[in-house]
């Protein structure tokens, strides 16, 4: 009972911290770029803002340009239940392991894909099927990433594999390089920011996520702008979780959940900085080559994995 | 009692299509017949196939007919009973669809009994197959199998583009009939019997039991449709009847699976690891293959045909890995792999024939079978739109549907490729697994172009936009699978616990700690290696959807929703022509896979008769133009020179019959 108040708890942590990371990201990127930038909490405004406000569908609007909002938040929210936030070993793990959580992103997007074509404008059709092309060549990428870990410490529950890859001897493990850098490829791809879709943009030529949502308005806009917030944070906790598992609460003890909400905290800001550091010092890239881009993804991907088979393995 | 209810099936197939032509006459009463003892038909298979899967009986049975020192052998067991139970399901439910399916042929071209006659047959030669427990008996049925789906693809043979399906079909249905004969030839000649009893037993050497393997995998992969074998399922899925497609896709290539699993593992036994990893190739090619060709079709049955093709790669994966573990003597894993590929045959089967049945209510509805005019259908049939969905959904493999669950095994299985010691093997194992994402990702990217471009969006044709939803017996056929799709995906420990005892028959050995966490929980290997709560899935994003929802009801009274025209970015009403085509949405992955596709595409620039310029698209198939063209070319070139012999003089005829005499002689003497 205990564990599943913590993993309920946990979630909401995950879901209320989403929109401050990406808002952290913006306020590093614009100090970077020598702007006065608005202050990290300014995305939590947004979504008030949006809750507040009128909702207008279109009339060639179908049931599931309404029910996606709904559906894709709760996907996403359930995706971030099962990734260990702050302790490892709650029940919400079993439910899922790294497979299910990329088939709970992948539900999501198809979603977000449907409603993308459902009114019919040309806008939301680019985007979806930008969005498909961008994701079906990460997609792979990301598992392969995640088998590497996961072959290393023969489990793909997440929970587990954070557990036990505390116990393994601190050296240098070439599969875990490549693996992360193939999923931090992925994570640029997959959360839309640059260099391979820009969230700030309103520009046809370069929109993805935003070409899809772009008919939505108000509470619905407003899931789904956190839905979004919330995949990037999932992201964020799975990269530093996984690759720096330290701080992470074994005992669930007040004390040992005090380490992991600053040390969780401190590898998120970390993370977004590096983050804001890439997208300031690189470009937008065409379309046509993000398809470069994943392919180097899934090489590393793959290199990571057949140098654990061929080095690793004893 | 199990074998006897599914000779009951038998029979009532057969009257199914027999009965009726007493009322040859009269339509109503020829449809309900026909269709009823169909579904009858149907559900006593399932009966009988549950019955040995649930109880793990074998039974037996020497049926005194045939030749006097022939018997015709039958036997019921549980690897049996499972595919009975699958092409059972699929048959009743085209039962409940068929009466309202037939309706436009009633008047059309060709007589309906011909339809019917052939339905009950090509259903009581699938039944057959599944019992028979002799090469003869095996080959009869699937001969009658083989000729009667034939007879259903040339329904209407009026159309050129049918017969010429119909003659691919059966031509490669006969070259498969052959190499599976020749595989039961070896075992047989080994064996000294014709019974599958006394084949098992064969001391084969090894040598010989590779080419038996080799024949079987031709002629079993030639029905089930591996590449480069599968250019008949392309051509014939789309020409005939849609209740039929649902049953050959959705089900006759299941029998394909059936006969190479009994073949391999049952009569082979002792499996190389060789077999196990051209398997394993055949099938990841299959499978991304068969994904991509399927992105390129917008005639909608064409695109599912092609999954077909897909899907029994990923079936295919399952079997190989299964072998490779086997050989390596890591019986577990082997067992994991078995029952992957058992699962996703069920699932399949569930998926696949709804997909079909929905583009036939479709077809029906608004006689449009090509995507690009299609659109915005989800407001004319909601309910065929919802259970479409839900097969996209199952086919595209996310959770909780049940496509998920059996990929999900695979990969657990494909992960534990590191437990082979040999290097080469277990580093090319995980690129399987790479495959089998890339897979998985491209089937969801197809599925959102079938389902975006056909059900939402604005109507694309005027037939398209005046379609309603189809009749009761249609719309309730579609839901059953949809019910059984979602049941299948949400309950999977149970699935799983009954399809083990398969592997145990076959291999040993099941998966004893599938299913001890409880139903909830489904942990194929141990609980920590790996496990997936499908109900607390379902259950958690239901929770999470009505906190949301209630969260936000208060709002949504205060601020309802306003509706109002599209945003048209000022520049006036937008028009169905403006919408993203199937060939539009997937033009970003044709330019990333170019060589994949023999693509002929035109631009062609303002004439008279295209006054705003036009557009031509065409993808074709490399394995009809490198493999089966030059192929066909040779044997027509081979055939002109043989027919110089024929003289047309008797007195030359006479002299060949004259000297192929004295050459018998000499070589009997």
């Amino acid at each position: 009972m205990n564990g599943w108040v913590i993993a309920i708890i946990q979630t909401a942590l995950m879901a209320a911290g989403a929109p401050f990371l990406t808002g952290w990201v913006k306020w590093v990127k614009c100090k970077l770029q020598c702007r006065q930038g608005p202050p990290p909490w300014q995305p939590y405004r947004d979504l008030a803002k949006l809750f507040r406000k009128e909702v207008v569908i279109s009339d060639k609007a179908s049931v599931i340009f309404r029910i996606s909002p709904y559906l894709i938040f709760s996907v996403t929210a359930l995706a971030g239940s099962i990734v260990p936030l702050l302790a490892v070993g709650l029940p919400t793990s079993a439910i899922a392991d790294v497979i299910v959580l990329v088939g709970f992103f992948a539900l999501a997007r198809f979603f977000l894909a449907l409603a993308g074509m459902d009114i019919g404008t040309a806008f939301g059709g680019m985007g979806s099927s930008r969005e498909v092309t961008i994701s079906s060549l990460a997609e792979p990428a990301m598992l392969l990433a995640v088998f590497t870990l996961a072959m290393t410490v023969s489990s793909t529950n997440l929970a587990t594999m954070i557990y036990r890859l505390l116990d393994f001897p601190f050296q240098l493990y070439p599969s875990f390089i490549f693996a992360g850098l193939g999923l931090l490829l992925v994570a640029v791809a997959e959360c839309g920011r640059i260099p391979v879709d820009n969230p700030a943009t309103h520009l046809e030529l370069t929109m993805v996520h935003e070409a899809m949502i772009l008919e939505y308005s108000g509470r619905h806009l407003a899931l789904m702008e956190w839905a979004a917030m919330l995949k990037l944070m999932i992201y964020g906790v799975l990269i530093a979780n996984l690759f720096v598992p330290w701080g992470v609460a074994l005992e669930y003890t007040a004390y040992d959940f005090a380490v992991a909400m600053v040390t969780i905290t401190a590898k998120l800001l970390v993370l977004g900085i590096v983050l804001a550091v890439s997208e300031t010092s690189l470009a937008k890239m065409r379309l046509f080559r993000v398809p470069q881009f994943l392919g180097l993804a899934f090489i590393l991907s793959l290199l990571g994995m057949l140098s654990h088979v061929i080095l690793e393995v004893r | 009692m199990s074998l006897n209810i599914a000779h009951l099936a038998v029979a009532l197939a057969i009257l199914s299509a027999f009965a009726p032509l007493l009322f040859a006459r009269k339509t109503a009463l020829l449809k309900f017949f026909s269709f009823m003892f169909l579904g009858l038909s149907g559900c006593a298979a399932v009966v009988a196939g549950a019955m040995a899967l649930l109880a793990d009986q074998v039974v037996t049975m020497v049926v005194p007919i045939g030749l006097p020192w022939l018997h015709c052998y039958q036997k019921l067991d549980p690897l049996a009973g499972l595919f009975l139970l699958i092409v059972g399901l699929v048959t009743a439910v085209v039962g409940c669809y068929g009466p309202a399916y037939v309706r436009e042929y009633e008047n059309g071209a060709q007589p309906l009994p011909v339809l019917t006659v052939f339905t009950g047959l090509f259903v009581a030669g699938m039944f057959l197959v599944m019992l028979a427990a002799d090469a003869f008996s095996f080959m009869l049925a699937w001969e009658l199998m083989s000729v009667a789906s034939y007879f259903l693809v040339a329904y209407q043979h009026q159309n050129s583009e049918n017969r010429n399906a119909a003659f691919i079909y059966l031509l490669m249905a006969q070259v498969g009939g052959l190499f599976i004969l020749l595989g039961y030839g070896v075992l047989a000649a080994f064996g000294g019997a014709f019974s599958f009893d006394a084949m098992a037993a064969a001391p084969l050497s090894s040598g010989w039991a590779s080419i038996a393997f080799i024949l079987a995998f031709i002629g079993f992969g030639m029905k089930a449709g591996v590449v480069p074998l599968h250019v008949w399922l392309p051509q014939a899925h789309p020409v005939a009847p849609s209740h039929i497609s649902a049953l050959m896709s959705g089900v006759m290539l299941k029998v394909a699976v059936y006969g190479f699993i009994r073949f391999s593992y049952d009569l082979l036994g002792d499996i190389h690891w060789q077999w196990g990893v051209l398997v394993l190739f055949i099938g990841s090619v299959s499978a991304i293959l068969g994904v991509l060709y399927a992105l390129m079709q917008h005639d909608l049955k064409r695109l599912l045909a092609y999954h077909s093709v897909e899907n029994i790669g990923i079936i295919y994966m399952g079997i190989g890995l299964s072998m490779i573990f086997s050989s390596f003597d890591l019986p577990l894993l082997a067992a994991l792999g078995l029952v992957a590929a058992l699962y996703h045959s069920l699932n399949h089967a569930l998926f696949k024939s709804l997909l079909f049945l929905g583009a036939g209510a479709v077809l029906q509805n608004s006689h449009e079978h090509d995507l690009e005019k299609m659109g915005g259908l989800i407001r004319g049939m909601p309910i065929t739109a919802l259970c479409f969905l839900i097969g996209c959904i199952s086919i595209s493999a996310l959770p909780p549907f049940n496509g998920f669950v059996s990929e999900w095994l695979t990969f657990q299985a494909a992960l534990q490729g590191p437990a082979i010691d040999s290097g080469v093997i277990s580093s090319l194992i995980p690129v399987a697994a790479a495959v089998l994402a890339l897979t998985g990702a491209l089937a969801a990217a197809c599925f959102v172009k079938v389902f975006g471009v056909a059900f939402l969006g604005l109507p694309r044709s005027e037939a398209v936009s005046k379609a309603r939803e189809s009749s009761f017996g249609m719309v309730f056929a579609q839901g059953v699978l949809a019910l059984c799709c979602l049941l299948f995906g949400v309950f999977p420990t149970w699935t799983v616990g009954a399809i083990n005892v398969i592997p145990q028959h076959l291999l040993g050995v099941g998966l004893p700690a599938a299913t001890e966490k409880g139903w909830v929980w489904l942990t194929p290997m141990a609980a920590e290696t790996a496990s997936y709560g499908a109900p607390m899935v379902l259950l958690g994003i239901c929770l999470a959807w009505l906190i949301v929802w209630l969260w936000l009801h208060p709002r949504r009274r205060k601020t309802p929703v306003r509706v109002g025209d599209t945003w048209d970015c000022g520049f006036g009403p937008l028009n169905s022509r403006m919408q993203y085509t199937s060939s539009s949405f997937t033009q970003p992955i044709r330019r990333v896979f170019r060589p994949v596709w023999p693509i002929d595409e035109q631009i062609i620039a303002k004439d008279e008769k295209h006054p705003g310029g036009h557009y031509h698209l065409r993808v074709g198939d490399w394995a009809w133009n490198k493999i089966y063209l030059p192929i066909g070319r040779i044997l027509l070139a081979s055939a002109k020179r043989a027919a110089m012999i024929q003289g047309g003089n008797i007195r030359v005829y006479l002299a060949y019959s004259f000297f192929t005499l004295i050459f018998l002689l000499w070589v009997i003497v």
